[in-house]
């Protein structure tokens, strides 16, 4: 498999070999990783929150989103980042561990009912952008996205107890 | 710090029924640490909120008073499930957590952060418009909200490295 080949190349990179030698490269670029995982769970948690009627019920759902989005965004860049720098420390590895790769699988999930809910209900925000009855298609999005980034966590979590760290090959 | 006496409360723990189960399934110590982060993550997001807030860079809409009311509840109720997951994580492993110099700084910092936050919380409770512009607070506002935010971010990256440090 191509995709293979290039992460056994990025094993035998510089990089990767520093990060796996390195004592304490890995940890704290982990740190950096769980920091930004946590702000993008739980900046997106007060958004759905509010889109469930459960808190920040006085505040207008595009006020609330506008002021916390930037908060996801940037976290969201740090999180891919770091993970990425982590991957490629023991890229074949993480490519053959179920956990991985259902993170990946869970994190796209987690995009495409996003991108449903702003181009789709979210059109229609300014009926109910101060209602705290909001369209059940935004609660399903809210309840969806709860999921997906718990889910996330989880698997996240697992990956470090089920890797198998083999050289590649 | 790593006292006789610490090592005997460790190993004491280590043969409690309690301390078995988790050491014994191994389904225990993920699930535990999940529920550990996802608190984590509820603290976080909080305190940002507050911290930007109190810095004047976001949420200006809101008083400080009124954003604190929002959001620290969310900080004193995730602490709760945080000690209950992190007493279950040193059941599991007592000496790698109690007996590690990582473990004992992120208490230090813990019991910063609190006290930081009750300091914040009872200027608001005396006089609600204590944080509002022109009250010449501001200095101290930044000063609280970084040392607020870097405790936090201290406490996070010793919480991964006890997993790295013990020997």
């Amino acid at each position: 498999m191509q995709l293979e080949t290039l992460f056994k190349w990025l094993y035998e990179t510089s990089f990767a070999q520093a990060l796996r030698e390195s004592e304490g490269l890995f940890p704290w670029i982990e740190c950096v990783h769980v920091l930004a995982i946590c702000l993008v769970i739980g900046s997106i948690a007060i958004v759905d929150l509010r889109l469930l009627g459960i808190a920040s019920r006085e505040r207008r759902v595009t006020v609330l989103s506008a002021q916390i989005l930037p908060v996801t965004w940037c976290a969201f860049v740090i999180a891919a980042i770091t993970g990425l720098i982590l991957f490629s420390s023991n890229a074949v590895a993480y490519s053959r561990n179920f956990y991985f790769l259902g993170k990946l699988l869970l994190i796209l999930l987690a995009g495409v009912n996003m991108l449903t809910f702003q181009f789709g209900v979210f059109k229609s925000v300014h009926h109910w952008d101060s209602s705290t009855s909001v369209p059940t298609l935004a609660k399903v999005a809210a309840i969806l996205s709860l999921s997906f980034w718990t889910l996330v966590v989880i698997f996240g979590r697992w990956i470090g107890f089920t890797l198998v760290p083999a050289i590649a090959g | 710090m790593r006292t006789q006496s610490l090592e005997d409360f460790c190993n004491w723990i280590e043969q409690t029924s309690l301390s078995q189960a988790v050491q014994s399934n191994a389904w225990v110590v993920p699930t535990v640490q999940t529920i550990h982060i996802l608190a984590i993550a509820a603290v976080l997001v909080s305190t940002l909120l507050i911290n930007l807030r109190l810095l004047n860079l976001s949420g200006n809409d809101m008083s400080v008073s009124r954003l604190l009311d929002r959001y620290q509840p969310i900080i004193w109720k995730s602490l709760p499930i945080l000690l209950v997951t992190g007493l279950l994580l040193i059941a599991g492993e007592p000496a790698r957590s109690l007996a590690n110099d990582v473990f004992q700084l992120k208490m230090l910092l813990l019991l910063g952060v609190i006290a930081l936050m009750v300091v914040v919380r009872g200027h608001v409770r005396k006089d609600s418009s204590y944080y509002d512009p022109g009250r010449g607070h501001r200095g101290q506002a930044n000063l609280f909200a970084l040392t607020s935010l870097a405790l936090w971010v201290g406490i996070v990256c010793a919480g991964r490295w006890i997993a790295y440090t013990y020997s």
